[in-house]
């Protein structure tokens, strides 16, 4: 059953992305200033905005599963971090995309753009760092710890646009700005991407959270039969 | 708490100048740096003044990572680090003790360094002496502590040498920013003024946060 409301999910945010794209490219109209390529940012804002929120999931399962000795939590946060990287990934290549069109080149070293990179950076780290731990109590408070440092890049990455005076574009959703900055046609377009992408985020981060599980499982039973082995052998 | 930190900071101070195998590892790796960067770009031309301070903390960025990587390495043999941990010193005392060691060994490999990079490359790195010092504390600090605290994180693992930087390099780049920056504008004789202290201010913003941080979360990654 709970595979199947799974496949639900994921189908419908399947749709829902091919419905979005319908919008934004026969009904929505070309910005003024940029043209067409302004529509990338449908999917440039909302993947940053997943990934951050993956991040924040990850953080906080990582506090928790340090504070309270929980593996689940823990498995959590590794499934979050990587669906969360895989967006970080998504943002990054259409941002470039949009730079290499409105500004003439792929990259600039900005301190929003810098810090993107700084995130994706640090969380790939978390993510060798745990391949490289073989015993599950260690991999969970080292990973964790280091989760949790990580999360701080994240903040910065969200507001360097306020600290800084970047060539990356300043705020323009209204929850920010208090409106006037985007068409209410555009923003609303923005959200319901965003809905679609979270929908996808979810499925993605069961599935992979009931891999790391399995995983853990495997584990477990590893450890159990080579103990006993060892207890026949001694024995 | 503090106390404790003294001892651990003399024991560490004391086993590395009885050795000093980290330290002349590290001065080494540094002068021969040194030399490695009249080879990349003309060492006697005025453009060297823009990129003194980007030279110089790639530098003891680097030779920092090798002498950190000792300070929990250095434990291991005898399992004194479990000894450490199963002591009365708490984990925090043992971090900030070997924090403040690992500062002093940096800070000397800069004492070395910062002379012979004027004299090599013609800099008169020294118009400003307190403020390169102050410059110099805080971004060594920042190294020390953020390397300490993730060398607890990597002692135990195969490819620790490896780790620790590809971890630590991306967490301290906006210290070393604010370092190299701040080195750019005293290597040309420039008080950093208005606009300019806001590096200051993010260099001692980091070390605050992150030496919260470290200290918080050291028990977590050392004693379980």
């Amino acid at each position: 059953m709970f595979d199947k409301i799974l496949f639900g999910v994921g189908a419908a945010s399947g749709l829902y992305l091919v419905r979005n794209l319908y919008t934004m490219l026969m009904v929505l109209p070309d910005e003024a200033a940029q043209g067409m390529i302004y529509r990338i940012m449908f999917f440039h804002i909302p993947s940053w905005w997943t990934c951050f929120i993956c991040f924040f999931i990850a953080g906080a399962a990582s506090g928790y599963s340090i504070a309270k000795k929980n593996f689940r939590a823990d498995s959590l946060a590794v499934a979050a971090t990587e669906v969360g990287l895989a967006f970080t990934f998504v943002g990054l290549a259409t941002g470039m995309i949009w730079a290499k069109i409105i500004w003439g080149i792929w990259w600039t070293w900005d301190a929003r753009l810098t810090w993107a990179f700084i995130t994706a950076l640090t969380y790939a780290a978390y993510l060798m760092m745990r391949n490289m731990i073989p015993d599950p109590n260690e991999r969970m408070r080292v990973s964790g710890a280091l989760n949790v440092f990580s999360f701080a890049s994240v903040v910065i990455c969200y507001k360097a646009i306020d600290w800084w005076r970047t060539q990356h574009p300043g705020a323009v959703m209204s929850f920010r700005t208090g409106g006037g900055n985007i068409d209410p046609a555009m923003e609303g377009m923005t959200y319901q991407n965003l809905f679609a992408f979270l929908m996808l985020c979810l499925v993605l981060v069961t599935v992979r959270l009931r891999q790391e599980e399995s995983l853990r499982t495997l584990e477990g039973m590893r450890r159990l039969a080579f103990t006993r082995q060892r207890i026949a052998v001694l024995g | 708490m503090l106390r404790m930190s003294w001892t651990i900071f003399l024991k560490d101070v004391r086993m590395e100048f009885r050795g000093k195998e980290a330290l002349n590892a590290s001065l080494a790796f540094a002068l021969v740096v040194l030399i490695l960067f009249s080879f990349a770009f003309d060492p006697t031309s005025e453009q060297i003044r823009e990129i003194t301070g980007g030279l110089l903390w790639i530098l003891f960025a680097f030779s920092g990572v090798l002498l950190v990587n000792r300070s929990f390495v250095r434990e291991q043999s005898n399992d004194c680090l479990d000894v450490l941990l199963v002591s009365k010193v708490p984990a925090s005392s043992l971090l900030l003790g070997k924090t403040m060691a690992n500062l002093v060994f940096i800070l000397l490999v800069e004492a070395v360094c910062l002379p012979v990079f004027s004299v090599l490359y013609n800099i008169s790195m020294f118009q400003l002496p307190l403020w390169l010092l102050g410059v110099c504390l805080l971004a060594s600090w920042a190294i020390a502590i953020l390397g300490t605290a993730f060398a607890a994180m990597t002692v135990n693992l195969r490819l620790r040498e490896l780790m620790l930087p590809v971890m630590l390099y991306p967490m301290i780049i906006p210290a070393l920013a604010a370092a190299m920056y701040l080195t750019n504008n005293i290597a040309a004789g420039k008080v950093p003024v208005g606009d300019d202290l806001i590096w200051v201010r993010l260099l001692v913003g980091f070390n605050v946060i992150f030496t919260t941080l470290s200290l918080g979360l050291i028990d977590t990654i050392l004693v379980d």
